[in-house]
Order: C-alpha cells, then sequence, then structure tokens
C-alpha cells in the first residue's frame, strides 16, 4: 500500500476544533430553537459569539487551505466518488461560511440589537432593517442548518467507509501521526 | 473471527460501522430538536395554543394583535443610575418607538373596557444598545410558567358546539394548579381605568438590575400615568378606546413615570402570577412622553418585536421562566409573520372617527 500522506498539522487542528465546534453550534441551535427555557437566553447569548468565531475560523481555515494543499484523493477512486467528495468539501466550506453570515445579517435585518459579549458589545447590522427580509432569512437559516447537518452525516460516514470499506488512508489522513516531513507535511507508511 | 473477517458477515459488520456514525447523529439531532419528544413545551406549540384560542391571523402578531403604533422620548432622572449604569438611568432623552395594543390574538375585536391592554415600547440607547419592554395593565401574570401558559390556552379554547371555552377544562385548570388561585383573584379585582391614557402598565417580569459596583437589585417596573383624570368610559365604537386614545393624545402629549420596585427578602422574583409585599422600595427612573399614533400599516413599531429580553448593559433578566419564553415565542411570531402577507390593521389614527365607515382612501390630516 502506498504510504499516507497526511494533512498538514494547522489543517488537522483546524479541522477537528471546528467539527466540534459545530456540531456543538448544530446541536445548540436545534435545541434553543425548540425550546422556551430556562436554557434558552443562555444558549443565544452563547450561540451569537461562537458563529462569530467559526466564521473567523472558516476565513483561517482557506487562508491555511491556500498555503497547505490538502494531500490528493486515492488514485483508484472511482470518478464518481471524486466528483462526490470534492462538491461536498466545497458545499461544508460554502455552509460554514454561509451560516454565521446569514445568522448576523438576519438579526440586522430584523432590526435586533447583536449582542456579543454581555449587553454592551453589540455587532454593527450586516443589512438594514427590513421584516420581510428577516422572516426569510431566519427559515434559511434553519434551512442551511438541516443541509450543513446533513452533510456531516454524509461526511462522517464517508470518512467510515474509507476507513473500513476501502481502508485507503484517507480517514488516517486527518488524523495524523507519523513524523514530520522537511515540507512540513506528515507522512508515515501504513501497513 | 480472522476466518470471517473477509467473509460476508465480517463485510456487513463493517457497513454497519459505516452507517453507526450518521444514525448516531440523526438520532441526537431529533432528540435535540424535541421531535422525540411530543410533550416538549416550543414556541411552535406555544403558538399553536394561542391559535387554538383566537385562530389564525395571517401576518399579524400572535398575540397583542390589535394595536397602534406610538412614538414620543424617554427622559431618566438619574435617581436608578446607582443600581445601575443602563443608558435609561442617565439624563439623557432618548428616541422612543412603541405600541399600544389589546391582549389576545384577534385583530380586529371590538374595544371593550375590561379588556387587558399593554403599552410596548423600545427606548433607541447610544451606541445600538435598546431596551425594549412588553407592559400590561395588569397586576400580575395569569400563570408562573411557560407550560402553565400553555395549558391555560388549551383549558380556555373554544369549544365548536357553543363558541366558548369548556366550563369543565377551565375547572380542571383551576383544580390543577391551586396556587395560581391567588393570580386569578388579583386579576378579576384589579381596578379598571377608562383607557389606555391614564392606565398602569407593569412589567410583571422581573429583571435584575446590575450595577457597577457588581452589587444585583432585582426589580419590577410599571409606567404610571401622569393622566390621572378618569374619562368616562369610552363608547361603543369598535375601536372607541384607540379613538379616545388618539383624542387624548392629540391634545397634547400624554406621559408616564418609570417607576422601579425593588425586590424585597420574600418577593417572588421567579414567580410572575405572585404579588409583591406592596411594602417594597421605588424608586422615580424617569419619564416617559409619548407625542404621537401612527397606523401599524407602514408605522415604525410594526418591524420591531417587543421581546422583553433585548436589554441595555447594567439589566439582566432574572430567573423568572415565563420571561425566557416570551423572548422565544416572539422570535417564532416575528418571523412568522413577516413572511406573510402586510394586512390592514384595525385601527388608523389617520382616519378621523367619524370617516371611518369602511372608506378605503385614507388621506392624513395630522402632522406626525
Amino acid at each position: 500500500m502506498n504510504p499516507i500522506v497526511f494533512f498538514a498539522r494547522s489543517s488537522r487542528v483546524l479541522h477537528w476544533l471546528m467539527a466540534v465546534l459545530i456540531l456543538v453550534m448544530l446541536f445548540v441551535g436545534v435545541f434553543m430553537a425548540a425550546s422556551v427555557g430556562p436554557a434558552y437566553h443562555a444558549l443565544v447569548g452563547f450561540h451569537r459569539p461562537l458563529g462569530i468565531a467559526l466564521l473567523a475560523l472558516v476565513v483561517l481555515r482557506l487562508i491555511n487551505r491556500f498555503f497547505h494543499r490538502p494531500p490528493a484523493l486515492p488514485a483508484d477512486l472511482p470518478p464518481l466518488m471524486a466528483i462526490g467528495a470534492k462538491a461536498s468539501h466545497w458545499a461544508l466550506y460554502a455552509l460554514m461560511m454561509a451560516l454565521p453570515l446569514i445568522g448576523w445579517a438576519m438579526l440586522s435585518a430584523g432590526g435586533y440589537p447583536i449582542p456579543l459579549f454581555g449587553n454592551g458589545v453589540l455587532l454593527p447590522p450586516l443589512l438594514p432593517h427590513d421584516a420581510a427580509l428577516w422572516g426569510w432569512l431566519r427559515l434559511t437559516h434553519t434551512v442551511l442548518a438541516f443541509a450543513l447537518f446533513a452533510l456531516i452525516m454524509a461526511h462522517g460516514g464517508a470518512a467510515l467507509f474509507h476507513f473500513l470499506i476501502r481502508r485507503d488512508g484517507v480517514l488516517q489522513s486527518m488524523i495524523g501521526g507519523g513524523s514530520v516531513s522537511p515540507g512540513g507535511e506528515h507522512s508515515a507508511s501504513h501497513d | 473471527m480472522s476466518a470471517n473477517a473477509s467473509g460476508g458477515s465480517g463485510r456487513l459488520i463493517r457497513w454497519l460501522g459505516v452507517a453507526s456514525l450518521p444514525c448516531l447523529l440523526a438520532v441526537g439531532f431529533a432528540a435535540a430538536g424535541g421531535w422525540l419528544s411530543p410533550h416538549r413545551v416550543t414556541p411552535n406549540t406555544m403558538l399553536a395554543a394561542l391559535r387554538g384560542v383566537d385562530g389564525a391571523h395571517p401576518g399579524f402578531r400572535r398575540n397583542h394583535a390589535k394595536g397602534v403604533c406610538v412614538a414620543g422620548w424617554f427622559e431618566g432622572n438619574g435617581q436608578a443610575a446607582s443600581y445601575s449604569p443602563a443608558f435609561a438611568f442617565d439624563t439623557k432623552r432618548v428616541p422612543v418607538i412603541g405600541r399600544f395594543a389589546l391582549a389576545g390574538g384577534m385583530p380586529y375585536q371590538g374595544d371593550a373596557p375590561g379588556k387587558v391592554r399593554s403599552m410596548a415600547l423600545a427606548l433607541k440607547g447610544p451606541g445600538g444598545q435598546e431596551w425594549r419592554m412588553g407592559l400590561n395593565d395588569i397586576p400580575v401574570f395569569p400563570v408562573s410558567t411557560p407550560q402553565e401558559f400553555q395549558a391555560l390556552q388549551q383549558a380556555v379554547r373554544p369549544v365548536a358546539a357553543t363558541g366558548k371555552p369548556d366550563p369543565l377544562a377551565v375547572q380542571a385548570f383551576r383544580a390543577a394548579h391551586p396556587w395560581l388561585a391567588s393570580a386569578g383573584k388579583a386579576l378579576a379585582e384589579r381596578p379598571i381605568t377608562s383607557g389606555f391614557e391614564n392606565d398602569t402598565y407593569l412589567s410583571l417580569d422581573s429583571f435584575v438590575l446590575q450595577g457597577v459596583d457588581g452589587r444585583s437589585t432585582a426589580i419590577r417596573f410599571a409606567m404610571v400615568p401622569e393622566e390621572a383624570r378618569f374619562a368616562d368610559m369610552p363608547g361603543k365604537g369598535k375601536n372607541a378606546s384607540f379613538d379616545q386614545l388618539d383624542e387624548a393624545i392629540s391634545a397634547h402629549p400624554l406621559r408616564w413615570t418609570l417607576v422601579l420596585t425593588l425586590a424585597g427578602a420574600d418577593d417572588a422574583v421567579n414567580d410572575p402570577s405572585r404579588l409583591w409585599s406592596g411594602q417594597d422600595k421605588q424608586i422615580t427612573a424617569g419619564t416617559l412622553t409619548l407625542t404621537h399614533l401612527a397606523s401599524e400599516a407602514g408605522g415604525d413599531c410594526t418591524d420591531i418585536v417587543f421581546d422583553p429580553l433585548v436589554l441595555p448593559e447594567g439589566i439582566m433578566p432574572s430567573d423568572d421562566p415565563v420571561l425566557q419564553a416570551r423572548s422565544a415565542t416572539y422570535m417564532r411570531s416575528f418571523a412568522e409573520r413577516s413572511r406573510e402577507k402586510r394586512p390592514r390593521p384595525a385601527f388608523d389614527p389617520a382616519v378621523s372617527p367619524s370617516e371611518k365607515t369602511g372608506s378605503e382612501s385614507v388621506s392624513s390630516e395630522k402632522a406626525s
């Protein structure tokens, strides 16, 4: 078997950090949207700054990706799977970027002050006050959150498919291990 | 094991392994979203309960549906500043957008003196901070939790045969909630003024002032009218109370005093259905001045949700459970109605009472 080419350490750290935060975010979001308390207000107060943090992280991640290209997909991956993998990865990026922006934009259009910390530190509005826009963006926020969750389920399933069925080292390339190569990439032989 | 590893059952187990992660995620997500707990009280079930009582009225607020926009300003007097650095307790004048309304989800209900009136306000402070409030002219909230609120709506839901609530259901609710009897008594015995303009509006829910010195002070607050004159009860018109408010505000600006009541040792901070002692320290914190009305059609208040948890720095929610339910449910109502066609409100102050015989074209005569 070919040696596994690992993702750069920075890519792996960003991937797993964001994986945890995004899952927390989605679970908090779907829980609070169907809640009338007692944790509702605290969770909304947690959801906003975490969303902004994730927006910053996804920008950082795209910059990181520019400097550390991901390893190539296995050469023997069927073309349809390769297309699916690439398309789903870009869809993940698009949703990771869109959800915090839409959250911020919808609260702006709803005329809500947008506190980031306490009630004193506010985010400036992204859009003018427009209730109809608020109503549709609020719905879009939900629909896209469900789409992101569905993609994450597929992504997790695909990772396990690589690990358990194809056994091609794709999952391991994101988990890491091995030694640091001169180029900053990690590599180790598999099996 | 090893003999099976590449055989059929080994492969099946590996495929089950692949499916396990998405399945676990899906189940967890469904649990978090309440799909596995059909009895959970959510903003949607609260709105469904309200709809059950008053029907569906697209485009309108799901409660306090009949109302009118109002504008003016608020000016603090500095007397509460030592308790909280909130902008409203400063002595600067800030603009206010507000709304007077009748409780209930029916946007075309006729006015009657005994109906619950509300005053909603958004005090617009510096730097985008706001203090929003939804106040009512009742001494206490009829229930102490969102679960009770929903159960009460379900109990007073009109039955098809009579168009009225089932007396047995109402009785059953009362029997199951004996601790709400004192609230019911206070509500039944409340004094009723002749109109919006001389009414007192209460926060009902409690809040916590946070001083710069770190001191916390639980409060309730009220807008107490300067207009103490008790006019005759309004006439019998469908919008009599709104017409009378329009007349009063056209004659001169209407003023209310913001009075904070500081919780005493035995006062229930977390239960809006319970009266406080009546012996508590009170602070007059400032004056609200309202100068003109505007129709909800195109008015500034229509696109504002008067979420009582939109608070400025220095004021925090208390652990009153009704507050959070109001915040969550108002947000859902605001999102739903904002996607619906803009309706025509029942009352338009630009139309004088004599003109209000169904004419559609309206010319504004009042300067605003």
